[in-house]
C-alpha cells in the first residue's frame, strides 16, 4: 500500500527545534479547514466490511467532488459496531457513526456537504479530539448542533475507560506519521533527545512504576537497568509482538492502528539502555501490522527519527521488522531471540539472563508492544502522573480484548484495580440473551478460569495470580451457564499439546497426559482416581517445565478444578454434563410445562429430531437428537433442558 | 573427551550440597560437580561432549539461595556463590519418578530405560503408549553431536509438542550425513537402526545409504566413503588416511610391535 504522506514533506528533521516546527505544521495540517472523513480499517474493521465502506467514500468524494480528506485509521476498540466513520469537521466536535456500510457512508458524505452530519446514525461525539491525549480543541460545552449526539466519552463503554497505550488507536492515520506527530507524537523523543539523560529516564520509569504488559508483570525500569548496567556492544532492544494466545488483540491493534508509539518507546528505551539496534517479532498471522509498521519504520527513518543521528544528536537507532515463526511459544523471551537468530523456536533455561546474554548472546531487553507503547506518554505526562493511575502494585492501565458471552466485544483499556465486573458488566454490557455469568477466562491458554464469585476481584498481576490466573496477555473470554469448564479447560490443554515447543518431558509428555484425562472425563470414561491423577501431573507440569508455557499450562485445568468441582464430578460420578456441552454425557429434553409448541425448534433441528405438533408440547427423539443443542439457544421459552 | 567447553579459570565459590559445605568454580555445572562428588543423579539427555540441554528432566535437584527455592535441572545450572543444593527431597524424588514414567510410557520396551526407572522407584508406568515413536525419547543428544561435534546438522528436530521427531530434512536420504555413527553411538536407547548389506552403510531410520570402502588389506567393506572424505578434508596435508579396516590395522601394530621387540 502507498503511504498518503506527501513525498515533499519527507524531509530530515535535523535538529529538536526544527522538530518543533515540525509538529506546529503538523498540526495545523491536522485541525485544518477540510472535512476529514476516516474509516477504522484495522483487521476487526476489515473483517467487517470496512473495505467497502472506505472504496464508498473515496468513489463519492471523487465523483462527487467534494474538497473532503478520506483516511483510514485503526481501531477504536468498539468492535461490536462496525464499520465505523468518523468525521473530523472544522469547528465541530468529531463525530463517529457506526454499523456503516458503503451505501451510508456516501449518503453521509453527501449530507455533510449540506451541512447535515446526520444525528440519528450516529454513535457518539467527542468533546476533545481524543479520549486522553491533551487536544487543541474542546466542544464539551458547544455540541454546535449535534446536541442529540451523546458523548463518546460518556457512552457506557467508554466511561470507565483510559486510553494511554490506544491513545490513537482509531484516531489517526497509521500511514502518516504526520497525523502521530500532530496528536503530540514524537515530542517524549525529542524532549529526552534535548534534555534528559539515559540514566534519568531509566530513573523516571521505575518512578512511574511501569510493569511489563507481555504477561509476567516484571518491572520494566529492573530489566533496562539491568541491559544498562551489562557489559557487551552492541546491545539490543526488541518489541514483543508475538501475540499467540487464541482471542487476544490487543497488541495486533496498536500494531496497526498506532505504531509509531511502539519506534518511540522503544528509541526512548533504547536510548536509556545504550543499544542501537533493535528488532520488532511479529507474529506471521499479522500482515497488517506488519505492513503498517514497515511504513511506518520507513516515514520516521525519513523523517530523522530513527537511524543515524536522530534530530541531529549524536543518538543512533535503527530497528527491523522480525516476522515469527506462527508458534505460541515463540512469544516466550528466549524462544523468541533463538527465531530471530533464525533457530526453531526453543525455550532454553534462563539461569543467564537475557539482560546479560540475549539476542545473538549480547545484552538484550525485550518488551511487550503495550509496555512499549507507554513509555512516550509516561515521558510526556509525568511519572507522578502515571503512577497516580491504577492499583497499589500495578501501575497505569491495561489494555484487555473481551471476546465471549458479552454484548459488547472489543478492546477495552482500563485503570488496573478495576473489577472484573466493572469490565464485564459495565463496559462491555454483561451477557447477552439473559443468560447466566458462568465464568471468565483471563491470560489466555496460560490463565485461569475465574467464577461469579470473584467478579469482584480487582484485576491487577499480584491478584489475579493469587485467584490462581494471571494477567497474562489481557485476553479475557466470557462464558456463560451453556459453557462446560471440564471442555474449556480440555480445549486449551489441547491447544497446549499442540503449541508447546516438545523440548521438555515435562511439558511435552505431561501435557498430552493432562489431555488424556480431561477428554476421558468429557467423555464420561473416567473415574475419581483420575482426578487424583490429574492433580499429580499439574503439579509435576507446573514445577518441572523449562518455561512459562509448561509452568503455567495446568491453570486452565487446576482453575477450574478449584472453582467447578461439583462440575468435574458430575461429569465423573452422574455420567452428566450440566452445562449440555459435552455430547456422550448430555440429554436434552422439552419441559412441557414452558413448552408453547411454537415449532421454532422443530424448524432449527439439523437432524429432524424433535417432533411436535400445534398446541401440544413438543418432545426430541432422543435416538435421533447429536446432541448440538441448536434447539436450546432458539427457544424463546427456556423450554429445553438438560436432563 | 573434548574440551569444547572448558571455561577460563574462574574464581572459588561457597556453595553446599546435600548439606555439606564445599568450595568449587564459579560457574561450573552443578551436575558435573554432583558426579564428581559422587552423588547419584539419573540424567539421559546429558553427554560431556556437547553442552547441556535440559529436556529429559531427571537431573532436577531443590536449589535453594537466599529466600528462593525451586525446583531446577542440574546439568544446565551453574554454580554460585551461596548457592544451596539438595538431592534427594521429597520432591525431587517425586519429580523425577514422574519424569521416568513419562518417558518409559513413550517406549516402555526399551531395557535401559527399564533398568533407569526400576532404580528410581518406577515400575509399570501408569500410562498408555499412544503413538508410534519408536524408541526414540527426544532426548536431543544425536541432534547436539550431529551439530555441534561431527558439523554435519544432517538431523534436526522437526514439528512442535507431541509432533516432535528427529529426522533428516524433509525426511528424505540426508545429503550432509556422513555415516560416522556418533548418533548411533550416543543415542540412550538404541532408536537409530542401521546396518551393512552390499558394501552400503544403510542407516534405516535416517532413510540414508551411504557407500562403504573396502578394506585394502582383508576386503571387507569397513567405513562410508563419505566419512573418509570428510576426515581426509579436515586433515588437509597435515596427513594421508590409509584405507585399512581397524582390525587389520590391528593386527599390522601387533605385527609391527613384535618385530620391534625381535630385534631389540
Ligand atoms: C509461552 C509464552 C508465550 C508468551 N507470549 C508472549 C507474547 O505473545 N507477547 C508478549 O509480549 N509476551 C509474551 N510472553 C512473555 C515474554 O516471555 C516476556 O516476558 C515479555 O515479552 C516481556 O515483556 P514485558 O516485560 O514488557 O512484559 C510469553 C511468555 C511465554 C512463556
Ligand atoms: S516448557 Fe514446553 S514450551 Fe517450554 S521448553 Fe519445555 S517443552 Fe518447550
Ligand atoms: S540431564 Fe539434565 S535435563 Fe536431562
Amino acid at each position: 500500500m502507498i503511504s498518503t504522506a506527501g513525498k515533499k514533506d519527507t524531509e530530515r528533521i535535523k535538529s529538536v527545534q526544527e522538530f518543533q516546527g515540525k509538529q506546529a505544521y503538523s498540526r495545523s495540517k491536522f485541525y485544518s479547514d477540510k472535512v476529514r472523513v476516516s474509516v477504522g480499517a484495522g483487521t476487526c474493521g476489515l473483517a467487517n466490511g470496512a473495505a467497502d465502506v472506505l472504496a464508498g467514500l473515496r468513489d463519492e468524494v471523487g465523483t462527487s467532488g467534494l474538497d473532503f480528506l478520506v483516511r483510514q485509521t485503526g481501531c477504536i476498540g468498539y468492535c461490536q459496531v462496525e464499520p465505523v466513520v468518523d468525521v473530523l469537521a472544522p469547528g465541530l466536535p468529531r463525530v463517529f457513526y457506526h454499523y456503516m456500510s458503503a451505501g451510508k457512508a456516501r449518503q453521509l458524505v453527501r449530507a455533510i456537504a449540506e451541512g447535515d452530519f446526520h444525528p440519528d446514525w450516529a454513535l457518539g461525539r467527542l468533546s476533545r479530539d481524543q479520549l486522553l491525549v491533551r487536544s487543541e480543541r474542546d466542544f464539551s460545552s458547544k455540541p454546535n448542533g449535534l446536541s442529540t449526539v451523546p458523548k463518546l466519552e460518556e457512552l457506557p463503554f467508554y466511561k470507565a475507560q483510559l486510553k494511554i497505550a490506544l491513545r490513537n488507536c482509531g484516531f489517526i492515520d497509521p500511514h502518516d506519521i504526520e497525523e502521530y506527530i500532530a496528536t503530540g507524537g514524537y515530542s517524549a523523543l525529542a524532549q529526552v533527545l534535548a534534555s534528559i539523560d539515559p540514566e534519568d529516564i531509566i530513573d523516571l520509569v521505575e518512578k512511574s512504576g511501569l510493569r511489563g504488559r507481555g504477561g509476567g508483570g516484571f518491572l520494566t525500569a529492573r530489566k533496562w537497568r539491568a541491559c544498562r548496567q551489562a557489559h557487551g556492544y552492541p546491545k539490543y532492544v526488541l518489541c514483543n509482538g508475538d501475540e499467540g494466545d487464541p482471542g487476544a488483540f490487543m497488541d495486533r491493534s496498536i500494531m496497526e492502528g498506532n505504531p509509531h508509539a511502539i519506534l518511540e518507546g522503544m528509541t526512548i528505551g533504547a536510548y536509556a539502555i545504550g543499544s542501537d539496534s533493535g528488532y520488532v517479532y511479529v507474529r506471521l498471522e499479522y500482515p497488517l501490522a506488519v505492513e503498517n509498521l514497515q511504513i511506518a519504520i520507513e516515514q520516521a527513518r525519513a523523517y530523522g527519527l530513527l537511524g543515524p543521528n536522530i534530530l541531529g544528536t549524536d543518538f543512533s537507532f535503527d530497528v527491523e521488522i522480525s516476522r515469527g515463526a506462527g508458534a505460541f511459544v515463540c512469544g516466550e523471551s528466549t524462544a523468541l531471540m533463538a527465531s530471530i537468530e533464525g533457530y526453531s523456536g526453543e525455550p532454553r533455561a534462563k539461569h543467564i539472563h537475557t539482560s546479560e546474554k540475549g539476542l545473538f548472546g549480547q545484552p538484550t531487553n525485550l518488551n511487550n508492544v503495550e509496555t512499549w507503547a507507554n513509555v512516550p506518554v509516561i515521558v510526556n505526562e509525568g511519572a507522578q502522573w502515571f503512577a497516580r493511575i491504577g492499583g497499589e502494585h500495578s501501575k497505569g492501565t491495561k489494555v484487555f480484548s473481551v471476546v465471549g458471552k458479552v454484548k459488547n466485544t472489543g478492546l477495552v483499556e482500563v485503570p488496573m484495580g478495576v473489577t472484573l465486573r466493572d469490565i464485564i458488566y459495565d463496559i462491555c454490557g454483561g451477557v447477552p440473551d439473559g443468560r447466566a455469568f458462568k465464568g471468565v477466562q483471563t491470560g489466555g491458554p496460560s490463565g485461569g478460569c475465574l467464577p461469579e464469585s470473584l467478579l469482584d476481584l480487582p484485576v491487577d498481576f499480584e491478584r489475579l495470580v493469587e485467584a490462581g490466573s494471571m494477567m497474562g496477555s489481557g485476553g479475557m473470554i466470557v462464558m456463560d451457564d451453556h459453557s462446560c469448564v471440564v471442555e474449556l479447560a480440555r480445549y486449551f490443554t489441547e491447544f497446549l499439546t499442540r503449541e508447546s515447543c516438545g523440548k521438555c518431558t515435562a511439558c511435552r509428555e505431561g501435557i498430552v497426559r493432562m489431555l488424556e484425562i480431561l477428554e476421558q472425563i468429557t467423555c464420561g470414561k473416567a473415574v475419581r482416581e483420575d482426578m487424583d491423577l490429574l492433580d499429580e501431573l499439574c503439579c509435576y507440569v507446573k514445577d518441572n517445565s523449562i518455561c512459562g508455557l509448561g509452568k503455567s499450562a495446568a491453570n486452565p485445568t487446576l482453575s477450574t478444578v478449584k472453582y467447578y468441582r461439583d462440575e468435574y464430578l458430575a461429569h465423573i460420578e452422574q455420567r452428566r454434563c450440566p452445562a449440555g456441552v459435552c455430547r456422550e454425557l448430555t440429554k436434552f429434553v422439552v419441559i412441557p410445562d414452558r413448552c408453547k409448541a411454537c415449532g421454532r425448534c422443530v424448524k432449527t433441528c439439523p437432524v429432524k429430531a424433535v417432533r411436535g405438533r400445534e398446541k401440544v408440547a413438543h418432545t426430541i427423539d432422543q435416538d435421533k437428537c447429536v446432541r448440538c443443542g441448536a434447539c436450546r439457544e432458539v427457544c424463546p421459552f427456556d423450554s429445553i433442558a438438560v436432563a | 573427551m573434548i574440551a569444547v567447553f572448558e571455561s577460563k579459570k574462574m574464581p572459588l565459590v561457597k556453595t553446599v550440597v546435600n548439606g555439606k559445605h564445599i568450595e568449587v568454580e564459579r560457574d561450573r555445572w552443578a551436575l558435573d560437580v554432583l558426579l564428581e562428588m559422587g552423588v547419584a543423579v539419573p540424567t539421559l539427555c546429558h553427554h560431556p561432549a556437547v553442552e547441556p540441554y535440559g529436556a529429559c528432566r531427571l537431573c532436577v535437584v531443590e536449589a535453594r539461595k537466599g529466600k528462593w527455592t525451586w525446583l531446577t535441572t542440574s546439568c544446565d545450572l551453574q554454580i554460585r556463590e551461596g548457592l544451596n543444593i539438595e538431592t534427594d527431597t521429597p520432591s525431587v524424588i517425586r519429580s523425577r519418578r514422574m519424569s521416568m514414567e513419562l518417558i518409559l510410557s513413550r517406549a516402555p520396551h526399551v531395557e535401559s530405560l527399564q533398568r533407569l526407572a526400576a532404580d528410581l522407584g518406577v515400575g509399570r508406568p501408569r500410562f498408555g503408549p499412544h503413538y508410534d515413536i519408536g524408541k526414540c525419547i527426544l532426548c536431543g543428544l544425536c541432534v547436539r553431536v550431529c551439530d555441534r561435534l561431527i558439523g554435519a546438522s544432517a538431523i534436526s528436530f522437526v514439528g512442535r509438542g507431541r509432533r516432535r521427531s528427529v529426522t533428516t530434512p524433509f525426511g528424505a536420504a540426508s545429503e550432509s550425513c556422513t555415516g560416522c555413527g556418533a548418533c548411533i553411538a550416543v543415542c540412550p536407547t538404541g532408536h537409530i537402526r542401521s546396518f551393512v548389506e552390499e558394501s552400503a552403510l544403510n542407516i534405516e531410520t535416517w532413510n540414508t545409504r551411504l557407500e562403504m570402502i573396502d578394506c585394502k588389506v582383508c576386503g571387507t567393506p569397513f567405513t562410508a566413503a563419505k566419512l573418509l572424505e570428510s576426515v581426509q578434508g579436515r586433515l588437509g596435508k597435515g596427513g594421508s588416511l590409509e584405507r585399512v579396516c581397524s582390525k587389520c590395522r590391528r593386527l599390522q601394530m601387533c605385527k609391527r610391535l613384535g618385530e620391534a621387540f625381535h630385534q631389540v
